[in-house]
């Protein structure tokens, strides 16, 4: 069942850039990409616990900012070692000059 | 300052140093890191391609004009000063070239990376795979005893390795002793801590590959009835060349707290001139490459002067460093727990080591 909230307000994120956003206990990245769509993955490194939104995003890819691990933020597939594990994504729209997601 | 880590000290990644790091929390913590502005730091992790480039085009004249001459100069008492600058290339330069190209910073684009990272790593005689995971460890857990495989100086001291770490010996035995040990498909204990599952067959692939290279050399050398193809390519070059890999890197750890959360304490950032800087990739600005390991070597000075706020006085000269490296490391032969105390600004404490 989806359980949107809303994460950030349009806007908040520069292109080409992610922000951390905490609920639940749980801790999650959002990313606004070159071409202005919003996604939304895990916020851990599925290497290492270790805030992606530290790290540095370059086009369509976030890569932590500990090991150089990267990932794309899109579909969550994890491009070489040391990341063997994908990230998980959750869905996201716009509303009401919101980025909503769903944490459901 | 003392450490309350068990005693004697077991730096193997399966004993009981390995089960104490992970019962005190000490393994994949939560490490300080300097207030630097998320604007500030996107900026400096930045990739570029051109200064990598521009250094490795130098780098690779480098070894052709030294090594050039060194040729040419054969077998005269000439050819002495070309092959130590060979050397120096060879067997010190490239710990800087794998380390920076392991960590996909030195160059934007990925293969550049990739290709200069291979060739460090046959010349430096650190096997690829094993040596990327390595590293990988040794930033989640900086001189954590039982944890990091990259500890260079262990305690207590033992000055004679230490001596003959300047000479590439320890270095060199342990490489070919892996790569036999590889090319057999074996991992030791603490390599298979470390290596996951799914990269050990490129291990074992690269170790039957150098070997064949290696024995290709000797068997060169022994046809042409010269040593000089051997003072080329192979072990002895990384040996000989060794020496300056080890003056700059022992002033990264040595002597400073092991068991510690916080970078500014376990590194050390020193300043040199400009050629062992070339040589060495800005690795001198260590504090800040531990903290954050994404910028690139050639934005660290910039790093460095950003994260001065937050850190201990950087090292005003490689002699200053060693003054004080030398005497706490010959202290340490007696006295293990002991190590030196950097002062951390009183308004950025230290990171809290997780209580007993």
């Amino acid at each position: 069942m989806p359980n949107w909230i809303a994460a950030c307000n349009i806007g908040d994120i520069e292109p080409e850039d992610v922000m951390r956003f905490d609920h639940g206990g749980r801790t999650f990245a959002i990313y606004r990409s070159p071409d202005d769509e919003y996604y939304a993955t895990d916020g851990l490194c599925t290497h290492e616990k270790i805030h992606l939104a530290d790290g540095l995003v370059m086009g369509n890819i976030i890569e932590c900012p500990k090991h150089n691990g990267r990932f794309d933020y899109r579909t969550g597939e994890a491009k070489g070692a040391p990341v063997c594990v994908n990230l998980k994504v959750y869905e996201v729209k716009r509303e009401g000059g919101k980025v909503m997601i769903d944490v459901g | 300052m003392d450490s309350s880590l068990p005693t004697p000290h077991d730096y193997s990644l399966t004993g009981p140093s390995s089960r104490y790091a992970l019962e005190h929390g000490l393994a994949n913590a939560e490490w300080y890191r300097a207030p630097i502005p998320r604007g500030k730091m996107k900026e400096l992790m930045k990739r570029s391609d051109g200064p990598a480039i521009r250094d490795t085009i130098i780098w690779i004249a480098a070894f052709i004009v030294t090594g050039g001459l060194a040729f040419h100069f054969w077998p005269t008492a000439w050819c002495i000063p070309f092959f130590l600058a060979y050397g120096v290339l060879y067997g010190s330069s490239t710990d800087s070239r794998w380390h920076e190209c392991g960590h996909g910073t030195a160059f934007k684009t990925a293969w550049m990376n990739d290709v200069v990272y291979q060739l460090a790593c046959f010349m430096i005689m650190r096997e690829p795979t094993v040596w990327r995971w390595s590293h990988t460890r040794h930033h989640t857990d900086t001189i954590i005893v039982g944890r990091d495989p990259e500890v260079a100086v262990m305690r207590p001291t033992v000055v004679l390795r230490v001596i003959l770490m300047f000479f590439g010996v320890p270095q060199v035995w342990g490489a070919i002793k892996s790569m036999v040990r590889h090319a057999m498909g074996r991992l030791s204990p603490d390599e298979a801590d470390y290596i996951p599952e799914m990269e050990r067959a490129k291990v074992y692939r690269t170790a039957r590959i150098w070997l064949v290279i290696h024995l290709a050399i000797i068997a060169f050398s022994i046809y042409v009835g010269s040593i000089l193809p051997m003072l080329f390519v192979g072990p002895l070059p990384t040996m000989y060349g060794a020496w300056l890999h080890i003056v700059t890197g022992l002033t990264q750890h040595a002597g400073l707290p092991e068991n510690v959360l916080d970078h500014r304490l376990n590194c050390r950032t020193v300043y040199m001139n400009p050629v062992m800087r070339f040589i060495y990739w800005n690795m001198n600005y260590h504090i800040e490459h531990h903290m954050f390991p994404m910028v690139p070597y050639h934005r660290l000075p910039e790093l460095h002067e950003a994260m001065k706020p937050y850190c201990p006085p950087p090292y005003p000269s490689t002699i200053a460093a060693y003054a004080e490296i030398i005497p706490a490391i010959i202290r340490q032969i007696r006295e293990p727990g002991w190590s030196i105390e950097r002062p951390i600004p009183r308004d950025h404490p230290a990171h809290a080591v997780p209580a007993e």
